[in-house]
C-alpha cells in the first residue's frame, strides 16, 4: 500500500511519527513493519525509520524507494530525496529545512512549519505529531477519524494520552500547504 | 483472546522466552541485540525468574550452563564478537547435554566486525563453533511472529535432545517491529528430568554433571552423540518453499535475505519469470528434503546472503549432491534490495554469470 521514511535528528521524534503511523497502520488490519536506521546508516546526522503498511506480506523491513519522505532536516532531505518514488511526495518541516531550494522537478512537495508551530502552541515537542497529521493529510493513507483513533490508542499505552496530541494533529492536518 | 502487541524481534524473542518458562537469563549486552538484554532486564524478576547482567559473555554462557544444569530453562543472547566468546561454554552444554537456548542476532563483519545487520555468522552457527564433533539445532526465524514462536518452541526442543538450541537472527529482524500474536504462559516444574542435580538427601543417588563420556565410556558415548545427531538430522528438518515446482531458478536464503527473496520472487513472477524460493527454517539440520520438491528441470540455486563470500553455498551444493549450478548474490554489509535481487536472477538465468565456488 506504501511505504514511508521518516527522518531527522535525534531527539525531533521522527522515530516516533513513523511508529505512530506503524499503530494505525495495525489498527486498520494492514500488515505493518517498522524498522530503525542504525549505527553506519546514521553517519551524516541522520536518525531515519522504515515504515510498510501493506495489504499483504511485507517484504524487505528496509524502505529503498519511498512513496512518502517525511523530513524534519536538511541531511535527511539530501540523503532520501532522490530515491522517492515517481508518484511518491515529500513533506518537510519548513521551519528548518529552507522551502526556496531545487527540490527532485517531478515530486510534488509539502511543508508544515512544525517545530515552530509546536512552540507557538506550547507543545514544542508535538512538532512530530505536526508532521504526522501532515502526512496524514497529503497521503490520505488513513481517514482523519482512523488516523486520530490509532494515535490516541498509542499515547494510550504508553500511558502518554493528551488532548494536546491532537490538537497538534490537527495543526498539522490544516496547516500543510504545497511548495511544488 | 490471544495477546498481540507490536514489538521488535528482540523483545519478542525475550517475551517469549518468560511465556516458555524460561527463569535465568544472563547476557552481556551488545548491538544489535541489547534490547533483547534490556527486557529481560526489566520483565525477568516479575516473572520470578533471574536475570543477571555477567560480567562477560563468557561468564553469561557459564552461568547459563550451569542454571541448565539444574534444570532450569535458561537462555543467553549475543551477537558477533560475543557469539564467538560463548563457543567455549556451547561446546560445554554440548559435553554435559545441558539443554539451554542461546540467541544470536547476526552483525555485519570480521572479527569485531560492525553493529549494523549481517549474515556473517551462519557457518559458525551451522557447523559448531566450538571444539567437538557437536550440531546445534539452529532456528532462523525471518519475522517478529517467528521470532516469538521459534523461542517459545525452542526451550522444548533443546530438552527433548538435550542440545543447545540456537535462535540465529540477524539485526534486520532483530530491530524491525511487527504485530504478532504471543503464546500462553508455561511454568516448567525445575525438577521435571532426572537428569538435574540439586541438593539430595545423604545415601540418595547424586547425579553428576560432567562430560558424559567420563561416565558412560568413550565408544557408547560417541555411538549416542552420532545416533541423536543423525536422529536430529532426520527429524528436525524445517523450511518454506515457495513456488519451487517449476521454477527455472530458486533461491535460498534465510533472515532478512528471505524476506526479499520471496519479494523478489513475487516481482519475477508477475514479469513471468518462474523463480522460487527455498527458506531454510534450520540452518542446522539444513533442509535437504525441500530440494527434492524442486522442478527437476530448474538451471540453478542462487544463495542471497549478506555476507562476502557466500557461507550457505557448501550447503545447497551438498543439498543439490553438485549437480545444479548455484550463484551468490551476496550483499555485504547492505540489506538485498529487491529489485537487485531480481536483476541478479536475471542475469544468471541469461547465462551472464558464473556458478559461485563454495569455498
Amino acid at each position: 500500500m506504501a511505504e514511508i521514511i521518516c527522518g531527522g535528528f535525534g531527539g525531533q521524534g521522527i522515530l516516533t511519527t513513523g511508529m505512530i503511523l506503524a499503530n494505525i497502520g495495525v489498527d486498520e488490519g494492514l500488515e505493518v513493519s517498522w524498522s530503525p536506521s542504525y549505527g553506519s546508516e546514521m553517519r551524516g546526522g541522520t536518525a531515519n525509520c522504515s515504515v510498510i503498511l501493506s495489504d499483504d506480506e511485507v517484504g524487505s523491513p528496509k524502505v529503498t524507494y519511498p512513496d512518502y519522505l517525511v523530513v524534519m532536516n536538511l541531511p535527511a532531505l539530501q540523503k532520501f530525496e532522490h530515491s522517492v518514488r515517481d508518484n511518491g511526495a515529500i513533506l518537510i518541516d519548513s521551519s528548518i529545512v529552507p522551502t526556496d531550494r531545487a527540490f527532485p522537478e517531478a515530486l510534488p512537495v509539502y511543508a508544515v512549519e512544525a517545530t515552530q508551530l509546536a512552540h507557538e502552541a506550547g507543545a514544542p515537542r508535538g512538532a512530530n505529531v505536526i508532521m504526522l497529521g501532515a502526512l496524514i493529510k497529503i497521503s490520505g493513507l488513513f481517514s482523519e477519524d482512523a488516523a486520530r483513533r490509532g494515535m490516541n490508542r498509542f499515547f494510550e499505552r504508553k500511558g502518554k494520552n493528551s488532548p494536546g496530541n491532537d490538537d497538534c494533529f490537527t495543526l498539522g492536518y490544516t496547516r500543510v500547504y504545497r511548495v511544488q | 483472546m490471544a495477546e498481540t502487541r507490536f514489538m521488535k524481534g528482540n523483545e519478542a524473542i525475550a517475551e517469549a522466552a518468560i511465556r516458555a518458562g524460561c527463569r535465568f537469563y544472563a547476557g552481556y549486552p551488545i548491538t544489535p541485540q541489547s534490547e533483547l538484554l534490556e527486557y529481560m532486564g526489566a520483565h525477568m524478576e516479575a516473572a520470578g525468574g533471574t536475570f543477571v547482567q555477567g560480567e562477560s559473555e563468557v561468564a553469561s554462557i557459564s552461568m547459563v550452563w550451569g542454571a541448565a544444569c539444574a534444570g532450569n530453562r535458561a537462555m543467553t543472547s549475543s551477537s558477533g564478537p560475543g557469539f564467538d566468546l560463548k563457543q567455549e561454554g556451547i561446546a560445554y552444554l554440548a559435553s554435559y547435554e545441558a539443554p539451554a537456548v542461546v540467541v544470536s542476532m547476526m552483525r555485519y563483519g570480521i572479527g569485531g566486525g560492525d553493529i549494523t545487520a549481517g549474515q556473517d555468522s551462519y557457518l559458525q552457527a551451522a557447523k559448531g563453533g566450538g571444539n567437538g564433533d557437536y550440531r546445534l539445532l539452529v532456528l532462523c526465524p525471518n519475522s517478529v511472529q517467528e521470532c516469538v514462536d521459534f523461542t517459545y518452541q525452542a526451550f522444548d526442543l533443546a530438552e527433548k535432545y538435550r542440545n543447545v538450541v540456537l535462535i540465529l537472527g540477524d539485526g534486520a529482524v532483530g530491530q524491525m517491529m511487527q504485530n504478532v500474536v504471543l503464546p500462553d504462559y508455561v511454568e516448567p516444574n525445575i525438577n521435571r528430568y532426572d537428569w538435574v542435580i540439586k541438593g539430595r538427601a545423604a545415601g540418595e543417588k547424586k547425579n553428576k554433571a560432567t562430560n558424559l563420556n567420563w561416565y558412560m565410556g568413550d565408544r557408547p558415548w560417541e555411538a549416542h552423540i552420532r545416533e541423536k545427531l543423525h536422529r536430529m538430522q532426520e527429524q528436525e528438518q524445517r523450511w518454506e518453499s515457495y513456488l519451487v515446482e517449476d521454477a527455472e531458478l530458486v533461491y535460498v536464503a534465510i533472515g532478512v535475505s528471505s524476506r526479499v527473496a520471496k519479494q523478489a520472487v513475487k516481482m519475477g513472477r508477475a514479469k513471468g519469470l518462474k523463480l522460487g524460493l527455498i527458506r531454510p527454517i534450520t540452518a542446522w539440520p539444513f533442509p535437504r528434503k525441500a530440494f527434492e520438491a524442486v522442478n527437476p528441470d530448474v538451471k540453478g540455486y542462487m544463495v542471497v546472503e549478506m555476507s562476502i563470500a557466500g557461507q550457505m553455498l557448501e550447503d545447497v551444493y551438498g543439498a543439490t549432491q553438485f549437480s545444479k549450478p548455484a550463484y551468490c548474490c551476496c550483499t555485504g554489509i547492505d540489506i538485498p534490495v529487491a529489485e537487485d535481487v531480481l536483476a541478479r536472477a536475471e542475469q544468471a538465468l541469461r547465462g551472464e554469470l558464473e556458478p559461485e565456488v563454495a569455498l
